[in-house]
């Protein structure tokens, strides 16, 4: 603990950012990632002879973009399908249906990107600290599996573990030898991160990264998970329910309900003129820290529905305060995103051709101010 | 049920806590988790307990129902709650004080809930156990408690178990068997942190609505300062098994006197705040409470500490009514708190 307080002050000053990046291929303007239909269905078996009786769409037809050296930030309750997303970007689950480009390759085409080359641009950091660590191995050990997969000597390995527990505020003489048991929640993490890092990965996904921690702990950590996205040049997928540190990290966000993109946009735009309902009420979930401050009527009623048995047309309408009949009709689609100042909301309000009575009225969001109002001063 | 008891009641606090200690023995060492708490409580209240994990939130908790593994615990102070003078209770008499006189309610109701009876079932157990009623007597009163907690179609949920339910509706489940039994006490630990936001606040105004309508007090423990600020009244601070400041939920959170309080809403991410910047962290972690340093406990992470703060630990300093903070700066940092932090 004296390692954590010590780095944190006396830490290298941000501006050490490289320049340029031999690794990079297409460009600055090239998107870093494109996820294009991507959708995984779980079987729900059951019955006589185990047969296939349903399935839960937990990512289903979702599509984005993700821009070189930006963080961008996905949001959601629990059961939209955002941890299955990360575990489809990093291929440790198989997709139904969809493609994804690392930086103008396909990932597992014909002269595309192979899975070992992907895992070496790409990395995961899990929620939780402690399992996503290998017991046996003491953390230096662990951070350097992957370099010696990768072809690494052991030696070779082990300096750049040792040089990584450093850059993420661990003394590597103090908690290199220790075992994931004899270190803290926080420490876990750094070492999750470091062990992410040891393949000089282009981008990062952090699975609710710093969920599991307290707050004072986290709030070291996602200072160092700044500090080191810049000294790595790295691009982050930042994924939490935290709608506080997703403002605060992200520079574009990504809503997520029951395995669909709902919205997509720059921070400032969703945080201030949020379209889609869903995202509306989100933010007005959220609770203030001022006691005079109290929520007295809840945005949304009910919990979400079973993703086995998504709603006929739009998703969110069972619990939409602005529902009508052509949201139980047919599905809203979320438009064409072009650049990353696109701010878009697949809902049918949004859309003027839709039949919605509220369809067209621009913005939208100005009608929907009676029905979920927004607290300004969270 | 009585909202208001009379004046004998209403002056005389619900919750007494003195010098309560708790720490755990294992062959290996002792873990001292609950260090001297005191405090009380009026009925009708709402007690937040707010700490991070390790801090003895919940412990102290436990204790108020002696929920503690009974060899390993030792446990000393003392403990009123309404009549009963909670240490000294024979195991038979603990078990008909548990359920009608205090209720708690969980973090996981999946967990809590038994998952081979249905709902109904359990609700009616409890009332049956305490009241000694006919099964079809508790069977309705279960259909109403239902009712109170806002469970859409009732006699429906009644007989489902609970693998069945949301999230949202198995922790309404848990609260309607809390209440079964008009407990004047109800301690909930972290009943919000499992669930989504969207239904967290639904759950938060409940309790608020359904504490008003039986003027029951409630301790409720949490690590989230937004909860805090939604449903107390009064609030204590708990840090390495010490209560470290306590008060009025306004005076806490607004006017905070101790700097692990000031840490905590500073290190907590606000809106206004510039993404440049990066969050002011309380630097280091927790003390082993298997050696807990001399001194205040928090003053190995504390920017104010002083020679002073390692030698002794501070005693509570009142610093307005109601309001104390056990350092030796209480009263003398509270200019140093930005106002922005708040909103």
């Amino acid at each position: 603990m004296k390692a954590d307080a010590s780095v944190l002050r006396g830490r290298p000053k941000l501006d050490a950012v490289p320049p340029g990046d031999p690794r990079d291929r297409g460009g600055k303007i090239q998107p870093m990632l494109v996820v294009n239909g991507l959708r995984k269905y779980f079987p729900v078996r059951g019955g006589l002879f185990n047969r296939r009786t349903g399935s839960v769409r937990a990512v289903d037809d979702v599509s984005f973009v993700v821009l070189k050296g930006e963080t961008l930030g996905i949001v959601g309750e629990s059961g939209c399908g955002k941890s299955t997303l990360a575990r489809l970007l990093m291929h440790l689950i198989p997709k139904d249906a969809g493609e994804l480009i690392f930086d103008g390759e396909g990932v597992g085409e014909a002269h595309g990107l192979t899975l070992t080359e992907l895992r070496r641009s790409m990395q995961l950091v899990f929620q939780d600290s402690y399992s996503s660590l290998n017991p046996r191995l003491p953390v230096e050990d662990s951070i350097a599996y992957g370099p010696r997969v990768h072809g690494m000597s052991r030696a070779q390995a082990k300096e750049v573990a040792r040089e990584l527990l450093e850059k993420v505020g661990l003394n590597p003489g103090l908690f290199g030898s220790r075992y994931p048991h004899e270190l803290s929640g926080g420490q876990k993490q750094r070492v999750n991160v470091a062990r992410a890092l040891a393949l000089s990965p282009r981008m990062l996904i952090l699975d609710e990264a710093v969920s599991a921690l307290d707050k004072s702990i986290g709030a070291q950590v996602l200072n160092q998970l700044r500090y080191l996205k810049r000294h790595f040049n790295l691009t982050y997928v930042f994924i939490s329910h935290d709608l506080n540190v997703v403002q605060y990290l992200s520079d574009r966000v990504l809503v997520m309900y029951l395995g669909q993109v709902v919205e997509i946009g720059p921070v400032e735009a969703i945080y201030t003129r949020a379209k889609h309902p869903y995202t509306r009420a989100l933010l007005s979930s959220r609770l203030s820290m001022n006691p005079d401050d109290r929520i007295d009527e809840a945005p949304l009623a009910g919990d979400p529905p079973n993703p086995s048995n998504p709603p006929s047309g739009c998703r969110f309408r069972t619990r939409c305060p602005c529902a009508e009949d052509v949201c139980a009709a047919k599905m809203p689609t979320i438009g064409t995103w072009v650049d990353r100042f696109s701010h878009l909301a697949a809902c049918h309000m949004e859309d003027a051709t839709s039949g919605h009575s509220r369809a067209g009225r621009a913005p939208a969001a100005a009608a929907l101010d009676r029905a979920i109002a927004v607290p300004a001063n969270l | 049920m009585a909202t208001a008891g009379g004046n004998r009641t209403s002056t005389r606090p619900l919750v007494e806590v003195k010098d309560l200690t708790v720490s755990f023995k294992s062959r290996e060492a002792t873990v001292q988790a609950v260090n001297g708490v005191s405090f009380e409580m009026a009925p009708g209240e709402v007690l937040c307990i707010i700490g991070e994990s390790g801090s003895g939130k919940s412990v102290t908790l436990r204790a108020l129902m002696r929920l503690l593994p009974k060899l390993r615990t030792v446990l000393s102070g003392s403990i009123r709650v309404g009549d009963y003078d909670i240490g000294a209770l024979t195991e038979r008499q603990l078990t008909a004080v548990r359920g009608s006189v205090v209720s708690m309610i969980f973090q996981e109701p999946m967990t809590a809930l038994d998952p081979v009876y249905t709902v109904g079932d359990q609700i009616a157990e409890t009332v049956v156990r305490h009241e000694g009623c006919s099964q079809k007597a508790a069977m309705e009163r279960a259909f109403q408690l239902l009712q109170v907690v806002k469970v859409p179609s009732p006699e429906r949920r009644l007989k489902a178990y609970p693998h069945e339910l949301s999230g949202g509706l198995r922790q309404r489940a848990m609260i309607a068997l809390a209440l079964s039994c008009r407990p004047s006490l109800l301690l909930a630990d972290e009943p919000t942190t499992a669930l989504d936001a969207t239904v967290q606040i639904q759950v938060l105004i409940l309790l608020r609505k359904l504490q008003k309508e039986l003027g029951m007090g409630v301790i409720f423990v949490t690590h989230d300062l937004g909860v805090a600020a939604q449903i107390a009244d009064k609030v204590a601070v708990m840090y390495a098994g010490r209560i470290v400041e306590m008060g009025g939920v306004r005076d806490v959170l607004l006017r905070p006197n101790h700097p692990y309080t000031l840490g905590m809403l500073a290190s907590t991410i606000r809106v206004d705040r510039s993404r440049d910047m990066e969050i002011e962290a309380i630097p280091g972690s927790p003390p082993d409470l298997r050696r807990l340093p001399p001194g205040c406990s928090f003053a190995p992470r504390c920017r104010y500490a002083e020679s002073e703060c390692t030698a002794s630990v501070p005693t509570p300093t009142a610093i307005g009514a109601g309001h104390m903070a056990c350092c030796f700066k209480a009263g003398s940092l509270t200019q140093v708190v930005p106002q922005a932090i708040i909103s």
